[in-house]
């Protein structure tokens, strides 16, 4: 596919270069230059005018430093999450299965805590078990050849059979003695934040290094730009795949932990739906659903949006179910103005 | 006569069921540039694709500088010398040029077991350099090669291959899809082979791009080599004759 394509383009570059052809106006080109570079750009743009509206519809309510709490407490799941399904993307694959592993991980570290393990060896082991998830995911896709996209809606529902058969109907009780404050403690100014948003930056600022900075990061954009290009300047694509699915689930069963100590308990029904809300937030974050394009940083605006937007429909008392509606039309959007922008990228060539 | 550079003896290749190729030997010698020609499916690829390390054949030896050597990755031909411009690109569009040229042989600053820091300064000032030194003008080695016309970005492709000193740099039809303009610069490189102390394999379709630019003519029917002259001591008619 990616061969033609952009053999495709180029004819179209260069059918363009004759004279007559329609010039874009400076400043289009400008703007078009710096989205192709940034394109989380237009998140942020949109984040700023939605606080705004939000703001002015809710009374101030909005950015109290209560609401905003509220909506700081729960990002952190959501983007670390989104942050693992946009590297995901990136390498060109897809995870569905990420939002039961966000309720199995801490099913598991709790029923193996009631039965006397201490706290940090039974997150271990739940990290452990989110790994070999991660690993099946890869191998099922890899080895065998099939869409991601299928590969994990089948983990999807394993995932979450298992999450309920572990549970066997009576979620245990957290013990009392766990350290959850490490993850739930508020801090900072105004007790705005969750410890929970430390790890979180943490973990996204690593994550992202990894991608914009080290050579591994170098390796996962190729092969999900072109995997044919990547295999033949020798890249060792299985490994950089099966390393990407790996993490993108260890990040959702962590993820899904924090949540479960914020509530206090495991409900094996936790993460239904998130997975579709990670990739809402990757795309919306100018993540390409082919992949080699993306930012972990695009993810985490496209993660804030949907809780603003969830919470600012609340608060501006419009229907709570138009919550579902505006990201999806957003996430079409997003979709939209992306593929059209970089195909006017190309065809005008900026700065070269 | 000086040692080959490369030699295949006795090469075999199937693809579960199909012989694609036969007993093929070639032997190339340092500085020389061959032209390879033949129809579709006659092979060429896959002599190209077992001296890149991308398949291993079923049976044969490949030599190089005397000695037997195995290529069972691209990285073992890379390390080698051997660098291959395939007819598709062998470039991520949406990566930079700087980045592109350095796809799995990044420069790093500190590393631990293979993995490590990008040197991203050395990478732009080495991809500036090596895009000079193949004489293509482009602004920026942090523009996206997917900005790139289809002849830029084999220009930067074969600047890639003359920036890691490559010994035998094979082209797989690297004008198919360019315009005629860019077609005759690519040829331009293929010329300049020579020049830079290259030996190259070139592949193409059209004979007079290879009657210009190569020294001597390989054809290929059906899985094997049919026709090996001089450019000097042969025509095209009677190259077209054995095809
Ligand atoms: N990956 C493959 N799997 C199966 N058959 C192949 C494969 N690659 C090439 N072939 C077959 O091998 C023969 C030689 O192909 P190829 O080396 O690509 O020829 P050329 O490059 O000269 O056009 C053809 O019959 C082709 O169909
Ligand atoms: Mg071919």
């Amino acid at each position: 596919m990616p061969t033609t394509s952009s053999q495709q383009t180029s004819d179209v570059a260069q059918a363009s270069a004759s004279p007559g052809r329609t010039r874009a106006p400076h400043a289009t080109k400008r703007l078009l230059k710096i989205y192709l570079e940034k394109p989380e750009l237009a998140g942020i743009v949109l984040l700023v005018v939605l606080i705004a509206i939000f703001e002015w519809r809710s009374d101030g309510v909005f950015l109290s430093t209560e609401n905003f709490r509220g909506v700081l407490g729960i990002l952190p799941e959501v983007a670390l999450v989104a942050t693992g399904v946009t590297l995901l993307m990136i390498c060109g694959e897809f995870d569905l299965s990420v939002g039961s592993v966000f309720a199995l991980m801490p099913m598991t570290a709790a029923i193996v805590m009631s039965n006397g393990l201490p706290f940090w060896p039974a997150v271990l082991l739940g990290l452990v078990v989110c790994a070999a998830i991660g690993l099946v995911n890869a191998v099922v896709t890899i080895r065998f050849g099939i869409p991601s996209f299928i590969a994990t809606l089948g983990m999807l529902f394993m995932a979450r059979s298992l999450t309920v058969v572990v549970s066997g109907g009576f979620p245990p009780l957290l013990p009392d003695e766990i350290p959850s404050w490490i993850f739930t403690q508020f801090i900072g100014p105004g007790q705005l934040f969750r410890m929970s948003f430390l790890w979180f930056i943490g973990i996204a600022a690593i994550v992202s290094a990894l991608l914009s900075l080290t050579n591994f990061g170098n390796w996962v954009k190729a092969t999900g730009g072109f995997l044919d290009a990547a295999t033949s300047m020798g890249i060792p694509v299985v490994w950089v795949k099966t390393t990407c699915f790996v993490i993108c689930s260890v990040l959702a069963g962590f993820a899904g932990l924090i949540q479960v100590l914020r509530l206090g308990s495991p409900l094996p029904s936790i993460g239904i739906g998130l997975e579709l809300q990670a990739v809402a937030a990757a795309v919306i974050g100018g993540a390409a659903l082919t992949g080699g394009i993306g930012t972990i940083f695009g993810a985490i605006v496209g993660a804030l949006l949907i809780r603003v937007i969830d919470n600012g429909l609340v608060l501006s008392q419009v229907d709570a179910n138009w919550f579902q509606f505006a990201i999806g039309a957003l996430t079409i959007l997003a979709v939209v103005a992306n593929a059209w922008l970089r195909r006017m990228g190309r065809r005008i060539r900026v700065g070269v | 006569m000086t040692t080959p550079l490369i030699e295949c003896r006795h090469l075999d290749k199937w693809y579960s069921g199909v012989h694609a190729l036969k007993d093929v030997s070639l032997t190339i010698r340092p500085g020389e540039v061959v032209g390879l020609v033949g129809d579709n499916g006659a092979g060429k690829s896959t002599l190209i694709k077992i001296l890149s390390g991308v398949h291993e054949p079923d049976k044969g030896q490949i030599l190089m500088g005397g000695a037997p050597v195995r290529l069972r990755n691209p990285k073992d031909a890379m390390r080698a010398g051997i660098e291959t411009i395939y007819q598709y690109n062998s470039m991520v569009p949406t990566m930079s040029i700087a980045r592109n040229l350095f796809i799995g042989r990044e420069p790093l600053k500190a590393s631990v077991f293979g993995f490590g820091l990008l040197d991203q300064e050395r990478m732009r000032q080495e991809s500036v350099q090596a895009i000079a030194d193949v004489d293509l003008h482009l602004r920026s080695p942090d523009a996206l090669v997917g900005e790139l016309s289809g002849g830029q970005r084999q220009g930067v492709a074969i600047a890639r291959a003359m920036h890691f000193k490559s010994k035998l740099l094979i082209l797989d039809e690297p004008t198919n899809h360019l315009s005629v303009k860019e077609t005759d610069k690519v040829i331009g490189f293929v010329k300049g082979l020579k020049d830079q102390g290259l030996t190259g394999i070139f592949i193409s379709h059209n004979m007079q791009h290879v009657f210009q630019s190569c020294d001597r003519v390989v054809a290929m029917a059906r899985g094997e080599i049919v026709f090996d002259h001089p450019v000097t001591e042969t025509t095209l008619e009677d190259v077209h004759e054995h095809l």
